[in-house]
């Protein structure tokens, strides 16, 4: 069967709201779009907004490739995605801190202890604490897929730190800069705020004890971290100080800088380093890229962390299958954004399923991320599939399984014009006293033909996103 | 206020962007020096290599001194940190690390320099293509300082990148100058011998200064004018005088912003005061060889004051 495309409906037609864009499209000359995607090739290179791709020796740094040809939302249709990422992340964060508290919902046997107990997401060190404004994920990235004109579902929730968001913002520079006609004539509406909504967002949940206007500083792993562009980038563009472990120590009971003008205190810290590396004193001893003690300063209600630590178990894989479960037992309310049908490997008879149609499903590992280790049955060969059942036969609570999803497309430009290819969207939204969500989002989309990998690791490209003022 | 490291990676990014340009100067000087037949050319690549400050490095992998291999370790070798690519790669480097405190302009003209140089030093340049390099090298370091001057605000951070420009160009300049001081040291007739006149020139020209000169002195090559020139002129850029007059500007400028003064303003005062007091018959007078190291030496220690007092040692 087709998948379901964005710009044009099955009969041919264009859907309405890619109306202008279509007859602008037709109007265009060929030779002026490829020039203007070289373009736009050139900026991103000049710019340095590069990522690294971990195991790569060649490329240490690369360009994630980017389409011309924007992705669009109608305001309703977006209305509906916000409600429901809304309700979403209230109740990841209602949830983040009942277990971290009275864990009323195992008690309500609505979800199985077991999948704490041995889950390195879950830290022990944050059990009893509440974190400043009782907000534990301040930023998240809620991965969404679209299979039909009415049917979009939630792949998953990035709530530790997710990336990208820099993508979206720079997108929309240069398609501004490339297309200012098209702004136009087609109303918009813009992300060009999320930063300084960022910088509100951290300072309305300083610590209690902070007095006049906290000062926030991004933490980044350093120049060799694969997000390092968007670290530095989110800084800048808040103006605020970007810090790396080694800037960083405690000194009367407070996390402070160091400045040319001797130490500064530092009131709230959005971290880009992984719970694991935050405090070599509680977590990985090795780390060197985290504050030796911090975890104690955090404690004691001296510095607000975002996002907190301990928030992964949020969107363990292993939780994501409970996640209706989750929504409807914080806010009362069904879910308004599904869930992916998840086969739970764990459970022997899931399994036998899991074995038995691997051609099609994709089957990823519950700890995973960008595309890593994960299988894709359709796309992959018998041998593939027979060397991953014996993975998955070894250590089958490491996996779950998804039915194969046709997500949408939208069309990309290529050398022979128009095709359409796969697309997701990562919405971001940030919690503190309210929540903020940027209409639209990172659209990801796989350039090669056919493929439903999105992910930039894997050969995936990104495009703007529009949600339209309608 | 601004991190330490965001001090010392601003301070070090412009003082790899000025080491850059000054190997290409060197080598520039060391190719026209090689083409005067007179002079003994091994030699001439050997005071090059001490002169760039990188000869022991050199003679641990190498025992012969000629174009290729010299111009080949001071504009490619990684091995070799002060070497053109390696200077370009780190400043690009702390420039990424530094980037919140640039200008857009100021990090895209590090960032396309080094995108450029990458693919121009991917391979042996063959010496007949030297001095289009060397004229490229240059080209792109002057483009950042262009970007650097005309976009990026007055403030510290300006401040930090130009004492690292100018701790670098001092040390450069009194290591030219102290490498072939000898040639410089009244002879018994007072009129040099073409070779001199070359060795003269060839000073000059690796602190691109032989047309300059002579808008300011006699169109002959004298070397206690050469001297003067590259030490006390105060308007020559690359003379002594006028990197410490701007070391010790731009150090009064971080005083005055953060009310503060440390040893290194002292220190650099000093220095500047032994540059503006003395007049070259002294300095030759008390030991030309003795004054310049002792210039190196404190340009060392002003370097790690400096450090100290703004947390980024």
């Amino acid at each position: 069967m087709k998948p379901f495309d964005e710009m044009i409906e099955s009969g041919g037609q264009v859907r309405p709201p890619y109306g202008q864009l279509k007859c602008w499209l037709d109007t265009q000359n060929p030779e002026r779009l490829a020039q203007k995607a070289l373009d736009a090739e050139n900026v991103f290179r000049k710019t340095g907004i590069t990522f690294a791709v971990y195991g790569d020796e060649e490329a240490a740094e690369r360009l994630i490739p980017f389409d011309i040809i924007p992705r669009i939302i109608t305001g309703n249709e977006w209305r509906r995605l916000s409600q429901g990422i809304e309700q979403r992340v209230m109740a990841l964060n209602a949830f983040l801190d009942d277990i971290y508290h009275r864990q009323e919902i195992i008690r309500a046997g609505r979800i199985p202890r077991e999948l704490f107990t041995h889950n390195d997401a879950y830290l022990p060190e944050m059990v009893g604490f509440r974190p400043p404004g009782n907000v534990y994920t301040h930023i998240i990235g809620v991965d969404i897929v679209r299979t039909e004109e009415n049917q979009f579902y939630v792949l998953e929730d990035n709530a530790r730190t997710p990336s990208g968001v820099s993508y979206m913002l720079e997108n929309r520079e240069t398609m501004m800069q490339l297309f200012p006609e098209l702004f136009q004539q087609i109303k918009v509406r813009p992300v060009e705020t999320y930063p300084k909504l960022l910088r509100q967002s951290l300072a309305a949940v300083a610590p209690p004890g902070c007095k006049g206007t906290p000062t926030i500083a991004v933490l980044t792993p350093g120049i060799y971290n694969s997000a390092y562009f968007e670290h530095a980038f989110l800084a800048d563009q808040m103006g605020v100080e970007l810090v790396e472990g080694s800037d960083l120590k405690i000194e009367n009971g407070k996390v402070v800088m160091r400045t040319t003008e001797g130490n500064r205190a530092i009131d709230v810290l959005y971290r880009r380093v992984d719970d694991s590396f935050l405090d070599p004193l509680t977590f990985r001893r090795d780390s060197a890229l985290g504050v030796a003690g911090i975890m104690d300063v955090y404690r004691s209600g001296n510095i607000t962390i975002a996002n907190a630590p301990g928030t992964g178990i949020a969107d363990d894989k292993a939780l994501y299958s409970y996640m209706p479960e989750i929504v409807e037992f914080y806010t009362g309310r069904k879910a308004i954004l599904e869930n992916v049908p998840t086969h739970r490997c764990s459970e022997p008879d899931t399994l036998k399923y899991v074995l038995e149609n691997l051609a099609d499903l994709v089957v990823k590992e519950v700890h995973g991320s960008g595309g890593y280790g994960m299988l894709v049955g359709p796309a992959a060969s018998k041998k593939e599939c027979e060397a991953f059942a014996l993975k998955l036969r070894a250590n089958p609570k490491n996996y779950i399984a998804q039915p194969t999803l046709a997500l949408s497309t939208t069309p990309i430009m290529t050398e022979k014009g128009l095709a359409p290819r796969h697309v997701d969207l990562r919405p971001f939204v940030l919690v503190s006293d309210r929540i903020r969500i940027t209409p639209g989002g990172l659209t990801r989309v796989a350039l090669k033909e056919g493929s439903l990998v999105v992910n930039s690791s894997q050969g995936g490209g990104t495009k703007d996103t529009w949600v339209l003022d309608d | 206020m601004l991190l330490g490291r965001t001090a010392n990676g601003l301070y070090w990014m412009f003082r790899y962007i000025e080491r850059a340009e000054n190997m290409a100067r060197l080598i520039d000087a060391g190719l026209r020096m090689a083409l005067t037949k007179t002079s003994d050319a091994p030699e001439e690549w050997s005071s090059v290599l001490m002169s760039a400050g990188v000869k022991i490095g050199y003679d641990n992998k190498y025992n012969e001194y000629n174009a290729s291999l010299v111009s080949d370790f001071l504009l490619r070798d990684l091995d070799n940190p002060s070497s053109v690519m390696s200077c370009i790669e780190t400043a690009r480097s702390n420039a990424r690390m530094v980037r919140t405190a640039l200008t857009r302009e100021a990090w895209e003209s590090v960032n396309e320099t080094w995108m450029i140089l990458k693919s121009t030093l991917a391979q042996a340049i063959p010496e007949t293509d030297l001095p289009r390099v060397l004229d490229q090298i240059k080209r792109e370091t002057a483009i950042i300082r262009g970007a650097f001057h005309g976009t990026m605000l007055r403030n510290e951070i300006f401040n930090f990148a130009r004492i690292g420009t100018f701790i670098e160009r001092a040390d450069n300049t009194a290591r030219i100058l102290d490498v072939k001081y000898y040639v410089l040291l009244p002879s018994i007739s007072y009129v040099g011998t073409t070779l001199d006149n070359f060795q003269w020139e060839s000073i000059l020209r690796s602190v691109s200064a032989h047309r300059s000169y002579r808008w300011v002195y006699d169109v002959e090559y004298n070397p206690v004018n050469i001297a003067d020139y590259l030490i006390l002129n105060s308007r020559m850029p690359r003379s002594l005088n006028f990197c410490y007059s701007n070391i010790v500007d731009n150090l009064k400028y971080l005083a005055n912003d953060y009310g503060k003064r440390h040893e290194c303003h002292d220190m650099s005062e000093s220095i500047m005061t032994r540059l503006e007091d003395n007049d070259i018959r002294t300095i030759f007078d008390n030991g030309l060889h003795e004054f310049l190291s002792d210039l190196i030496y404190q340009t060392n220690s002003l370097s790690s004051k400096i450090a100290e007092a703004y947390n980024f040692d």
